[in-house]
């Protein structure tokens, strides 16, 4: 059956970076609960557009949430309040009639807001370039395949690369830390033969810059987990820790 | 200058988070062995003053068990101070709502409160029990004679409600931090975590009425 629902929004509006933000009210009226959030944004875009006026800057590509380029705090939650989706995957279904929605940008130190809803996560690709890798060529497939990996750690490692790197965990994070994200780099690869060989080197090298950027630090609050749209545990961020503590003490990387 | 390798992992945001963890764990142990010593109040006046004339008996072994504390609480407060100052410091423009997904407890999320209050706490409590002149009166003179105040009762028995709210986060993150968690034994230690921390609220929290109605 289709449902219309009118809304209000209050939208983080801010021009630049370095200029100051503030929130503005906008109506939308007469929104189908069949179509996502972002949908409901396009509404909204469309009619300042007819009225000339600037349109509300938002993230997103993929619209299928696979992508990690879309989010924004709905309501006080990262992504909204349906637990394991994006932002994208959210529908208006999910709210009532004459609802109130505030809608602000991921919030961190290191995210700095470059327009409305728009934040720069180039950090999180900092993170990647400093050791987020392996520095050997992995052949094609049939090569992956050559060394034997026990069917539970090849899931574990797939859990924790199923990170898509949207900054959710920063965003829900109460000390804008970055753990999650680093703990699900750090598992992914560590647990893996081929990412095993240089396991110490990446861990320091990637706990460091994390630092360096400004990310707050890991207070097990489990934020980032329930927040997560893929979900990934803080299981490992445990194994963060545990690969730190390896390659501090019984290593000799530096 | 280039730091000391150790130096820089006890900086590290991971570093901090083992500090804390370790010192922490330690008061646990530290609390355990002060709520058995404490339970000897039960057993009446003679009782309690026999396991402290032994406890002060081991001499020098409690100056450096002193000194260990003194040095964990520097390390403890002085850590979470930093912690709260960096992690207030990563997010300096604030969300407008503000709403937890459901993984934050009443104890993770008051943590830096609950450490506050208990570091000033426990300054009064030495000054109650620790730094007074024990040549005149003994000490479970002291004890009753304190918690015949009803001030200090209420006092001692919202005190310990604390201690177990600050417990109740800090015992299973110890194992998160250590890196030692495991699928098996995780939600054993949480649950333990949980147990030990009521056993600490109502062990230490009962002391008081029971001081202050039959002692």
């Amino acid at each position: 059956m289709i449902k219309n629902i009118n809304l209000t929004l209050k939208i983080w509006r801010q021009d630049a970076p370095d200029k100051e933000g503030r929130f503005e009210t906008y109506e939308a009226n007469e929104i189908s609960t069949d179509i996502s959030f972002l949908e409901m944004l396009d509404i909204v875009n469309e009619k300042l557009i007819i009225e000339g006026k600037d349109i509300i800057a938002f993230d997103n590509d993929c619209r299928e949430g696979i992508c990690g380029m879309c989010g924004a705090v709905i309501n006080g939650r990262p992504h909204g309040p349906q637990r394991g989706t994006t932002l994208c995957q959210l529908h208006m279904r999910h709210f009532s009639d004459n609802e109130v929605i505030i809608i602000e940008p991921f919030r961190a130190a290191p995210f700095k807001v470059i327009k409305d809803l728009v934040v720069d996560r180039g950090s999180l690709d900092e993170l990647i370039k400093t050791y987020g890798y392996i520095s050997v060529n992995t052949g094609g497939a049939p090569d992956g395949n050559a060394i034997p990996i026990p069917e539970e750690i090849a899931e574990k490692a797939m859990d924790a690369a199923s990170c898509i790197g949207c900054g959710a965990c920063v965003a829900s994070c109460p000390n804008a830390s970055a753990m999650l994200f680093v703990g699900a780099k750090v598992s992914h690869l560590s647990l893996l033969p081929q990412g095993k060989i240089e396991a110490a080197r990446r861990v320091l090298a990637m706990v460091k810059k994390a630092d360096n950027i400004g990310f707050g630090n890991c207070t097990n609050e489990k934020e980032c987990e329930v927040t997560c749209p893929k979900q990934v545990s803080i299981e490992n961020i445990a194994r963060l820790n545990r690969e730190f503590i390896k390659a501090c003490f019984c290593s000799t990387a530096k | 200058m280039k730091k000391n390798w150790f130096v820089e992992i006890l900086l590290s945001s991971i570093g901090k988070k083992l500090l804390m963890a370790i010192t922490g764990f330690s008061f646990c142990l530290f609390l355990t062995a002060h709520l058995i010593g404490n339970l000897t109040l039960y057993g009446g006046k003679f009782f309690f003053l026999s396991y402290v004339t032994r406890l002060h008996s081991l001499g020098i072994i409690i100056n450096i068990a002193e000194i260990c504390l003194l040095f964990m609480a520097i390390v403890h407060i002085g850590m979470g101070c930093l912690l709260f100052y960096e992690n207030t410091k990563a997010r300096p423009i604030k969300y407008a709502i503000k709403v937890s997904g459901g993984g934050r407890t009443i104890g993770s999320s008051t943590m830096p409160y609950t450490g506050l209050f208990l570091f000033l706490f426990i300054i009064m409590h030495l000054f109650n029990f620790h730094f007074v002149d024990k040549g005149e009166k003994t000490i479970y003179k002291i004890v009753t004679d304190i918690l015949s105040n009803p001030f200090y009762v209420a006092f001692y028995i919202f005190a310990m409600g604390v201690v177990a709210i600050h417990v109740s986060h800090g015992f299973w993150s110890v194992f998160q931090t250590l890196g030692l968690n495991h699928p098996k034994y995780m939600p054993l230690i949480k649950n333990i975590g949980i147990a030990f921390s009521i056993i600490i609220g109502i062990g230490f929290g009962f002391i008081p009425i029971y001081i202050s109605l039959f002692a």
